[in-house]
């Protein structure tokens, strides 16, 4: 399956819209589109609501460019999350690096109490 | 530019130099053994000693049959070892496994046979078994596949605990059976990211390490058995039967099928430390899930059976682990196995100790004789990625090798003290003759333990191996029929007593005395030298109805029933205050054994023995009670232990206290809840300081301070 990726920007920041797969094939296109956002230094959006899977390179891309983004002391937040990606990103840790926002049943799979 | 960006430097060996069938590839190197993501490639290396030619088997995620087949030339092979990168791979995306070719010749001990395909023993990731339970497709012709891993999970600050030895309460627990059962309430029942959601339950009751029972990848659906009694399909339920030892099981992850139970077992351990919570790993060397000359080919029968397994002269299994075959732990290719195994999970998975099961083969000679100098041993002991880790042997083996006591040690090896658990199980009994052994156990066991102090000593009542405490309290006998061999396994020598009905009773004596018994265990457990151990679930009286070998149980009589926590909240209760007591008592944690000797300016020996008369323990046949008086070793406060396994009530006269010092009552299991236990520091004054009435079959803890301080709580 393929990643497309669409880019809006807006008074407050950028937003990108990622649409399908997230994963070893596709983190490279999605990578290579996110890192020169993360420079121009305006707060990201990630809008993943049409992201169906994040595999375990999907997870460390979007790892990296928080990483990125914390460098170039940029706010990067994830939207959309569904709720079959928050639960695998809860389950492996990765959620607890991110900020989120407005994700779709974000109250049932809520992070994994500490 | 950013700093991860500045480190992709060009490097020569990220080019091809060859080509083999369609695929760009060069040698690869030769260490570490396993799939390693290189530059624009994975390398992969494998060991044989014997094999004439090694083919690397390359499989698209899931497809039955393999995508390319790969020989590896002549040129990439170092010694005995295959190496090759492969470029262009999708590492994420890709099973691997090896043909091995060579004689096949069992009386020689070689079982080459290029037909099967085989696991990499080093492979961190194991696909096939991802969801627990789900029927294999057994018409495969590959089970366990191997699959590449990156290496870069972020630990943040993380690391390995280090709490001393001495101060650990251990809890040893079973990864699905801690939250599979429905009243769990947890995300996902029966996963590390379930036991992820009860760290808060594990920090309140106190203890500061968990001990889980095997998560290296093994295959529950190898159970042919079935209830006789219902008919249900029996497992592998505790996963003593390991078929990849780096990899972390997939069944246990809520992201198995996604092939991230790595990443979802790290999180855990992360969240784990955290909250104070050491990780140890029962680890098993002994044997694997190969077993003798009719068990599967998986790995190491293939690639290297002489290597990897004792033989007989006459190339059969030498079985001193019970299960089929033993591992050749003191070969020096299967020594170095060993070691690459732990330096990973404590590199790679911060753990803090292993619980090396049936350990006593781990210092068996190639041939199975006893070593006087076990290499592999010796070697563990002083590795300097393991240095600070915990190493518990299991010192016994099924081939009769006993050496509680005698394990060479090191300087560095406890084991679980199984006279411990023999001793104190006969003595809450009330079974005459053993105060004096009994006075040895809870000291530390000196006698065994000489030279190497107190920590050597994992002390427990119970394990995942017998009856749970609830049961030991009520059953005299085993109750196995569910694991189909008609009663026949599981130990017999459980020193349990049912307290006057075997099994559930509505009698309230005998409910009331079995709650008492098990405060007893607890009490004399936690207030012991050495390093106290808890099976899951004893804190709530979990029962498994009597089964002493619940091996092959998924279901309700191995999980915990987290009902359980509010219907049996007294014991909970009691066993929390016990911990906490244990861990405001620094003289309880000392780590040399005591002398008997008095301490300088507090007017008391560190030790001290007292029977109904202060000073004089009955040490005779018929004598069930005996008190114990510690102090000195860090803290002002003497703390006494009167232990009653008697059926009589008894007059204690208590030892007079030095230094303007009073007795204080912390504890007393012939009292009802709430009075049994208090919190540490809010214990009351005794009305008569002289004297105590011990009820019978009870345990009583009085603490002597010299001021009276304010409860810390209601």
């Amino acid at each position: 399956m393929t990643l497309t990726i669409k880019e809006r920007r807006n008074k407050s920041g950028t937003v990108l819209v990622a649409t399908g797969e997230i994963n070893s094939e596709t983190s490279g296109s999605l990578l290579e589109s996110l890192l020169p956002l993360v420079r121009e230094g305006r707060p990201l959006r990630i809008d993943l609501t049409a992201v169906t899977y994040v595999s375990s390179a999907g997870l460390r891309t979007l790892l990296v460019v928080y990483r990125e983004a914390q460098h170039a002391g940029v706010a990067v937040t994830l939207y959309g999350v569904s709720e079959e990606v928050r639960f695998v990103m809860s389950a492996t840790g990765f959620l607890d690096f991110f900020e989120t926002g407005e994700a779709a049943a974000a109250a049932v799979r809520s992070k994994v109490a500490r | 530019m950013t700093e991860a960006r500045s480190e992709q430097v060009l490097r020569v060996d990220a080019y091809p130099t060859h080509e083999v069938g369609g695929y760009r590839v060069r040698a690869g190197k030769p260490f570490p053994f396993g799939a390693n993501v290189v530059p624009g490639g994975v390398s992969f290396s494998v060991f044989s000693d014997q094999a004439t030619s090694m083919t690397l088997v390359i499989y698209k995620r899931g497809e039955p049959e393999p995508m390319a087949e790969l020989e590896f030339p002549e040129e990439f092979r170092t010694g005995s070892v295959f190496a090759m990168t492969v470029f262009g791979l999708d590492h994420e995306n890709i099973e691997y496994g090896y043909r091995a070719d060579g004689p096949f010749d069992p009386a020689t001990g070689h079982r080459f046979d290029a037909r099967q395909v085989l696991s990499d023993p080093y492979a961190r990731l194991i696909a096939g078994r991802d969801v627990w339970g789900v029927e294999p497709d057994r018409s495969r012709g590959y089970q366990y596949r191997s699959r590449v891993c990156l290496q870069d999970f972020d630990w943040g600050d993380d690391t390995p605990l280090r709490i001393p030895a001495e101060d650990l309460v251990v809890y040893e627990a079973h990864v699905r059976g801690f939250t599979r059962h429905p009243s769990s309430g947890v995300t996902a029942p029966g996963t590390f990211a379930g036991l992820r959601e009860k760290i808060p339950y594990l920090r309140e009751l106190g203890v500061n390490c968990i001990e889980l029972l095997p998560v290296f990848e093994f295959d529950e659906s190898d159970n042919p058995r079935s209830n006789p009694e219902t008919g249900e399909k029996l497992y592998d339920y505790w996963g003593y039967n390991t078929v990849s030892f780096f990899a972390p099981k997939a069944g246990y992850a809520a992201t198995g099928r996604y092939g991230m139970q790595g990443d979802e077992f790290r999180t855990l351990i992360k969240e784990l430390h955290a909250a104070g919570i050491e990780v140890i790993l029962d680890v098993v060397f002994n044997h694997t899930a190969e077993g003798n000359e009719q068990g599967p080919t998986i790995s190491f029968k293939g690639l290297d059976n002489a290597t990897y397994y004792m033989l007989t002269p006459e190339g059969y299994y030498f079985n001193f682990s019970g299960t089929g075959n033993t591992v050749n732990c003191n070969h020096p290719v299967v020594r170095n196995f060993v070691l690459d195994c732990l330096r990973h999970w404590v590199a790679d998975y911060h753990i803090d100790g292993f619980r090396f099961d049936l350990a006593a083969i781990l210092g068996r000679a190639l041939d199975g004789t006893p070593l006087p100098n076990p290499p592999l041993l010796e070697l563990l002991a002083f590795d300097p990625v393991l240095r600070h880790t915990k190493l518990i042997a299991e010192a016994w083996d099924a081939g009769g090798l006993y050496e509680v006591g005698n394990f060479p040690a090191y300087g560095r090896w406890a084991e679980w003290n199984g006279k411990y658990r023999d001793t104190v199980r006969s003595f809450i009994k009330g079974d005459p003759g053993l105060t004096g052994e009994l006075a040895t156990r809870i000291a530390g066991s000196p006698d065994l333990y000489t030279g190497r102090g107190t920590s050597a000593s994992v002390n427990f009542l119970t394990a995942h191996d017998g009856f749970t405490l609830a049961d030991l309290v009520s059953y005299n006998d085993k109750h196995n029929e569910a694991n189909g061999e008609g009663n026949n396994d599981g130990g017999n020598d459980n020193a349990s007593w049912n307290c006057g009905a075997e099994g559930p009773t509505d009698d309230p004596e005998i409910n009331a005395l079995r709650t008492r018994q098990m405060k007893n265990a607890l009490a004399i457990l936690l207030t012991s030298q050495g390093i106290p151990m808890l099976l899951a679930g004893d804190e709530v009286a979990r029962t498994q109805q009597g089964n002493n070998n619940t091996y092959c149980q998924d279901n309700e009589l191995s999980w915990f029933d987290w009902d359980q926590v509010d219907e049996n909240a007294e014991l909970l209760r009691f066993t929390r205050e016990m911990i906490s007591f244990r861990k405001h008592h620094r003289e309880l944690r000392s780590t040399f054994h005591p002398t008997g000797r008095l301490r300088d300016g507090l007017g008391m020996p560190d030790i001290s023995w007292h029977g109904e008369r202060a000073w004089q323990p009955d040490w005779s046949a018929e004598s069930r009670l005996l008190a114990v008086a510690r102090c000195g070793t860090g803290d002002e406060d003497v703390v006494y232990v009167a232990m009653n396994s008697h059926w009589e009530s008894h007059d204690l006269e208590l030892p007079a206290l030095p230094g303007g010092r009073s007795w204080h009552l912390f504890a007393d299991t012939g009292a009802l809840a709430p009075y049994d236990i208090r919190t540490p520091g809010a214990e009351s004054p005794l009305d008569n300081a002289g004297k105590y009435l011990i009820g019978p079959r009870s345990v009583v803890i009085l603490v002597g301070r010299s001021d009276a301080p304010e409860p810390r709580d209601g």
